[in-house]
């Protein structure tokens, strides 16, 4: 395909924040009707470069043409004009208004609201693309994928034609993703330019007609899908020949270490959300947890970290039952949890603080006397920035700054760093890309040989069935099968995720 | 107790809650948009101040109402400078404008104390009776015979509902006070929403204390609005920021401010000062039972007192 035929075309784009180059002359073509991969690691640019053509950045060089004609924008709003809509990871919606209400945000005409003549507008272009949105329900009320059809109907709505979707499956159950793909193809059919962010291989490889991949702010090439594939996307992506496997080592002990009996637990609304839930784990061992969003997991997180109050049931840890006592007799035990929530930062870290102050909120209460002592928790940054290679300009810069990936590791380093015996990791590796993928892995299999029992909570089956000795489903709080992770099959997983019991199955 | 839950007390209390109804739906309007201005008090202050003394030196009402309203707009102006254009901390900036309010206030009063309003200003302000409705016995003369204001406060209340819930740019003014970042991305101007909602709310606390020093009371008197200010920021959360509820509130407190004095009369042996405090107390239950409700409709403007930046992340 040659630059005559590309619908947008980005030239030599340069953006420098303070004297980082993060991007250095990148060159893009997306046609029309086009799905348009862009592929790389975290801090390749990929999001710098998109927010460049969605008028959010605005480039220090450079030209980007739309149709032929060269455009200028200096607010998102020159952009939507011009057919260039972005929907970010973090939707940006109003929870206490309708979706309607969402959508006809920011008009500047008319003194009243007029929604019936913009809802037939409307429900016009749902028809075109085939998307499903209630219009009167509340956004507080949605679910993840609900929201995100909702920020796709909206931009459709201003008048997009050229859609960025920013790591869009990042926060979608496998479900939401089959959807989600089917409204991408929709698209694609009536003729719209998707650009496509992401760095998960498997749905690249799935949904894309080219695929661009970038790294460290430069455009390494530009592929057809049907020339290419997963393991030369990744050399290309990380610069250098490497493994995708992820590696499983041998379970160490028989030893049980925690004996979960019969947990139960309701939440605020005086709603059941633990049913029942009954497993063990030995020393050396990691239990998966499969499970679509909000089955239980992070109340069962919780409560296994004596955050969450157990209404019945048992948390056996080595003989002793831990049912009742504070958050802090739990991490004394040996007991360590690390949570990744959506949002990376909503819980475990204090996202204005630096590294050192993060560690020390864990560990202060081992200090004697009156004050604080920093310099020990300085040394131990240190030490786990360089295990576990973080990215930061130093321990004293505030978390929140850090990339993404970057603030996992402080979070899983911290944990690791308390030696426990039984670690409780949640989405470890949410929106990460590959290579820190498998240095995150690579962690866990190290615990692991350690002796350490491990209960790895993930969205991804891939990852789960590759890592993990057994899976176990959880399904609406209850169990639905443990089962082992060498037999099992993503169907069945499936299955059982949706509330299907093993036993119907005969893992 | 029946000789004091008359058509009189109920009449009067209505009058007694004129002034907090204009606070209250200022201060709404005020939040709606998410800044949290504390400083009513001196605003209803520097709005009573400057109301008198126009109204005072005129015999004008219209003049002295729109000066007050102008004084009101000019305190919440140094507010949303602050708060808006500086992200200074709401709480501390709406504090120091109470402060700032209640000594202007005492300084420009100095010498107006104890004078009193003319006869002929007062006539301004002579009861209306609306055809109709002010003929419905027992209802009629509690809402529908009052002076004009009154009338003025129902409609500002009711007009504001209906801005705010039913039209484009209070559709927009809500998103800014809920999630400036969803509002920004659609391209509603944050900082020009921000401005002139406060200061639209500053113009009807300053209406509010003029009410107070030129027809309720009519007579000079330092710290005239005597917590008035704080009553209306507690009533805010009571109406759960719906104008609409406002109205309701504003009464019951109005009739809660009077009800010791009428008490009086009826040799009760009762401390008038326990009454005086009835308002205040009222103010905390009803801050226990708010912080126990969970409904997200009624819930403050989430991004209330958050200032916003748009790089921030």
């Amino acid at each position: 395909m040659n630059n005559g035929s590309a619908y947008v075309s980005m030239r030599d784009i340069t953006k420098i924040f303070g004297t980082v180059r993060a991007t250095d002359g990148m060159n893009l073509d997306v046609a029309k009707g086009e799905i348009h991969a862009l592929l790389g690691e975290n801090g390749a640019g990929k999001s710098t470069l998109m927010n460049m053509l969605s008028g959010i950045y605005i480039p220090d060089s450079g030209h980007i043409f739309i149709d032929g004609k060269e455009v200028k924008f200096s607010s998102p709003r020159d952009a939507i004009n011009a057919g260039v809509g972005m929907i970010h990871q973090h939707f940006k919606l109003v929870d206490i208004l309708t979706a309607l209400e969402n959508i006809l945000l920011g008009q500047r005409k008319g003194l009243l609201l007029n929604k019936k003549e913009h809802e037939t507008k409307i429900k016009k272009i749902m028809d075109k693309f085939h998307l499903e949105v209630d219009l009167k329900k509340y956004v507080y009320e949605m679910s993840v994928g609900e929201k995100q059809t909702l920020e796709i109907l909206k931009t459709l709505y201003r008048g997009a034609k050229i859609l960025i979707l920013d790591e869009p499956t990042a926060v979608l159950t496998p479900q939401e993703t089959v959807m989600l793909f089917r409204i991408m193809r929709r698209m694609k059919e009536q003729d719209c330019s998707v650009i496509f962010i992401s760095h998960k291989m498997n749905e690249v490889m799935e949904i894309a007609d080219r695929i661009t991949v970038l790294r460290k702010g430069h455009t390494i090439k530009t592929l057809p899908k049907e020339a290419t594939n997963p393991q030369e996307l990744t050399e290309l992506m990380v610069g250098r020949p490497i493994d995708l496997s992820i590696k499983r080592v041998p379970k160490v002990t028989d030893k049980r270490v925690l004996k979960v009996r019969n947990l139960r637990a309701v939440n605020e609304e005086g709603v059941e959300v633990l049913k029942g839930i009954e497993f063990d784990i030995c020393a050396g061992e990691i239990l998966g947890v499969a499970g679509i969003a909000g089955s239980g997991q992070k109340e069962l997180c919780e409560a296994l970290a004596g955050l969450y109050p157990v209404k019945e049931g048992e948390i056996l840890f080595k003989g002793e039952n831990l049912v009742g006592k504070t958050p802090k007799e739990f991490i004394t035990r040996g007991i360590s949890m690390s949570f990744i929530p959506e949002d990376r930062l909503g819980m475990g870290l204090v996202a204005s603080m630096d590294m050192v102050d993060n560690i020390l909120l864990k560990q202060y209460h081992h200090n004697k006397g009156l004050l604080v002592k920093r310099k020990p928790a300085a040394a131990k940054a240190q030490e786990i920035i360089k295990k576990l290679d973080i990215q930061t300009p130093g321990i004293n810069h505030p978390i929140k700054n850090l990339s993404g990936g970057n603030i996992q590791k402080v979070l899983l380093g911290r944990e690791l760093d308390s030696h426990p015996e039984l670690l409780i990791t949640a989405y470890p590796v949410r929106g990460l890309d590959i290579n820190t993928c498998l240095k995150i892995y690579d962690i866990l299999n190290e615990e692991k040989q350690k002796g350490v029992a491990i209960l790895y909570i993930a969205e991804d089956l891939d990852s789960l069935m590759g890592l993990c000795d057994r899976i176990m489903v959880i399904s609406n709080g209850e169990v639905t099968g443990i089962v082992d992770a060498r037999k099992v099959t993503k169907e069945q997983l499936g299955a059982m995720m949706l509330g299907k019991k093993e036993d119907e199955y005969a893992v | 107790m029946n000789e004091v839950l008359t058509v009189a007390f109920f009449k009067a209390a209505i009058i007694a809650g004129t002034p907090l109804l204009f606070a209250t739906v200022g201060e709404i309007i005020t939040e709606k948009v998410g800044n949290l201005n504390l400083g009513v008090e001196g605003m209803m202050l520097m709005g009573a101040v400057v109301g008198f003394q126009v109204g005072y030196t005129t015999n004008n009402p219209l003049l002295a109402f729109i000066a007050a309203a102008l004084a009101g707009a000019i305190g919440s102006l140094i507010y949303a400078f602050l708060a808006v254009s500086l992200r200074a901390n709401q709480v501390v900036t709406g504090l120091a404008l109470t402060t700032f309010g209640t000594g202007f206030a005492s300084f420009m009063g100095q010498g107006l104390v104890g004078l009193k309003m003319s006869e002929q200003f007062s006539a301004s302000f002579q009861k209306i009776k609306i055809p109709f409705l002010g003929d419905i016995p027992g209802i009629g003369e509690v809402f529908f015979n009052h002076d004009i204001l009154v009338y003025f406060g129902y409609v500002t209340a009711i007009l504001l509902g209906l801005y705010i819930y039913k039209t484009r740019i209070g559709l927009n003014l809500r998103a800014v006070g809920e999630n400036p970042a969803a509002a920004d991305a659609a391209s509603v101007r944050i900082t020009a929403y921000k401005y002139t909602h406060i200061l639209l709310g500053g113009a009807l606390c300053g209406l509010g204390g003029a009410y107070l020093s030129l027809v309720q009371v009519p007579v000079w008197q330092e710290n005239i609005t005597a917590g008035r200010g704080w009553i209306a920021v507690a009533l805010v959360i009571f109406a759960s920021w719906s104008p609409y509820r406002a109205i309701l509130g504003s009464y019951l407190f109005g009739g809660l401010d009077i009800i010791g004095f009428r008490l009086q009369g009826t040799g009760l042996a009762i401390s008038t000062y326990i009454f005086d405090m009835a308002p205040y107390l009222m103010t905390i239950i009803i801050l226990v039972i708010v912080s126990f409700r969970k409904d997200r409709k009624n819930a403050p403007p989430k991004a209330l007192s958050e200032p916003y930046f748009r790089e921030e992340r």
